[in-house]
């Protein structure tokens, strides 16, 4: 081989590179977030499937119809009715927000830009 | 027809997963053999082009005309197009690598008034390739989110700067439709101007086809149809620690979207070596960007001459000192 100092050199950063994720975990197995389910309480919202996969587009629902349509009461499939609201309806059985919703957003780096405005606690400050 | 066979492949590549993990429940063979598969097949693959090129000689140093070579001291020599030394063409490379310089000199024939004939720049090619290509890996830099335990701390930064504009939830990732638009371009390219229809080949349309399909399939399930990433980051955790396990609950929602997402990704990281896509590799061996141009000032030897047989002046002495002595010629060594 011609040049082989660099091609080499070249490729053994290449393997290292492609091969990081294996290094950077190794060995470590995987664990599911343990979030706290309310205890009170249970059903949530829609189905649990659904809300797991899907709840902010459930969230962007309500917030486009409380905002713009000024709708605040959600049906859902089997007809109860909610108040569409980030704190007082999610967080009032997801009492706390680091317990449940943080497991999981800090498992995939997920950072929901809702509570720079939103409050994390119940009530008027 | 190179188009027809193209998209009937990239359809039949989606339709085995679907398949496979409705019709049977081959999640194992999807979600993790073929996977490591791929993986193992694109390392061994790449390091093998790779060697047998460097197995072919370095020629003959290409001068580029684009730049004035090292001359005379009161001639200005161009020291990034026509380098003659190590720095410059570190910063050719990187510059050629980087920002794509030599795409940028694309030119276009166009028959304006008179008749006459005019070349004008074309960056619509740079500037698609440049936005594909940094697309590209910005989304799979975010896509280690999946697999890093813990997760870097600039994924999250990453993200924020690719949701910037916080629009709908979850947010919109520029890059994966930047990704989609550039890829969408660079076909339509190739469909629309009539010479390079003529000269365009399965073996061009498949990868696009193929990075179409991971780019669609991969905001379907984003936006539209979603799966549980939660269970997504536990197969990738747990594929990326050799400790392989499906999660406990499958993958929820329509599973078979995130197969053949991954599937379209395994078959294009498989085909990667043995596809137009190992430019990749290829560019840093290009000959015409990563020699100095020392053409005049250091001796060169062809690398492929067979060894020639000489004869020193030393050794011819040796052969006829006696004789030499003898009509007097005065020699070197006694
Ligand atoms: C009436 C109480 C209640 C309200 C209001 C409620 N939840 Fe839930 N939520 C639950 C319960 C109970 C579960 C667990 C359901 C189960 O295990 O079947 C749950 C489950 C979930 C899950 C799935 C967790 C997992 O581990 O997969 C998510 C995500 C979630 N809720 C988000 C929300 C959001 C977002 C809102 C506001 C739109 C909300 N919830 C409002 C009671 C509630
Ligand atoms: C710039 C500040 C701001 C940010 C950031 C923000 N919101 Fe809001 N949100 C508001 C305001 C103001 C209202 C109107 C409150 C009202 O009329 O009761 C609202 C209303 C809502 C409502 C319905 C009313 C209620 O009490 O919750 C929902 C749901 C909601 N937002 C969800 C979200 C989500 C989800 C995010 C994050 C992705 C978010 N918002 C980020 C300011 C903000
Ligand atoms: C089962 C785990 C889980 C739980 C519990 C959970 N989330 Fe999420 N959430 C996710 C995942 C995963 C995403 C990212 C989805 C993606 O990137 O496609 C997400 C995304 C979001 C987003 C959109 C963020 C963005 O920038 O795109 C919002 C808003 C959100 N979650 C709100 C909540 C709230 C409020 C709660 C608590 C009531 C909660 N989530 C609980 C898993 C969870
Ligand atoms: C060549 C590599 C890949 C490319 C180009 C690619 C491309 C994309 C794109 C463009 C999206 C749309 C959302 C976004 O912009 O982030 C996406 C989403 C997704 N991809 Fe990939 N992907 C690749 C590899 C993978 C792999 C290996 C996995 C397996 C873990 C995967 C799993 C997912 C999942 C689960 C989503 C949905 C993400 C969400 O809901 O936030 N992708 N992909």
């Amino acid at each position: 081989m011609y040049d082989s100092g660099k091609i080499i050199a070249g490729l053994v950063i290449f393997i290292i590179l492609i091969t990081f994720p294996f290094w950077y975990n190794h060995g470590k197995a995987s664990i599911a977030p343990d979030r706290v389910l309310p205890k009170d309480q249970k059903e949530c919202v829609e189905e649990i499937s659904y809300m797991t996969s899907s709840h902010m587009q459930l969230l962007n629902d309500w917030r486009t119809s409380v905002v713009r349509d000024t709708n605040r009461i959600y049906k859902n499939k089997k007809g109860k009715t909610f108040s569409m609201s980030l704190t007082n309806t999610c967080l009032d059985c997801h009492s706390s927000k680091a317990d449940f919703c943080d497991k999981c957003h800090n498992y995939l780096a997920v950072v929901p830009y809702c509570w720079e405005c939103h409050l994390t606690e119940k009530g008027n400050p | 027809m190179n188009i027809a066979f193209s998209i009937l492949t990239v359809v039949v590549i989606g339709l085995i997963p679907w398949i496979g993990t409705t019709a049977v429940n081959l999640q194992y063979l999807f979600g993790i053999i073929i996977p490591y598969a791929a993986v193992i097949i694109f390392l061994l693959g790449v390091v093998y082009r790779i060697v047998k090129w460097g197995k072919s000689p370095t020629p003959f140093r290409i001068p580029t005309t684009c730049g004035q070579q090292k001359t005379l001291p009161w001639i200005k020599q161009n020291r990034i197009e026509n380098p003659s030394n190590v720095v410059g063409v570190i910063i050719r490379m990187a510059l050629e690598i980087l920002a794509f310089r030599s795409l940028f000199r694309t030119t276009r024939a166009e028959l304006k008034e008179g008749p006459r004939l005019a070349y004008g720049g074309f960056p619509w090619l740079w500037l698609a390739a440049l936005v594909f290509h940094y697309a590209f890996l910005t989304v799979v830099i975010r896509h280690l989110r999946f697999f890093l335990d813990p997760v870097p701390f600039f994924i999250a930064w990453l993200a924020r700067l690719d949701g910037l504009l916080e629009v709908g939830l979850p947010v919109y990732m520029l890059s994966g439709f930047a990704l989609f638009a550039a890829v969408s371009y660079l076909f339509i390219r190739r469909v629309v101007v009539p010479q390079l229809r003529y000269i365009s080949l399965a073996a061009d349309y498949f990868p696009l086809f193929l990075i179409l399909c991971i780019a669609g399939t991969g905001i379907l399930m984003r936006y539209f149809f979603k799966v549980d990433v939660i269970s997504v980051r536990e197969l990738a955790v747990s594929l990326a620690g050799f400790q392989p396990k499906l999660p406990d609950n499958g993958i929820g929602g329509v599973s078979y979207l995130f197969y053949m997402h991954l599937f379209y990704v395994s078959v294009l990281v498989a085909y990667f070596p043995f596809s137009k896509l190992m430019h990749s590799g290829g560019i840093f061996l290009s000959p015409t960007r990563n020699l100095a141009n020392t053409n005049r000032a250091v001796r060169h030897i062809n690398p492929w001459n067979y060894p020639v047989k000489v004869h020193t002046y030393a050794e011819y002495e040796d052969d006829f000192r006696e004789q030499m002595k003898e009509a007097q010629i005065p020699v070197e060594r006694d």
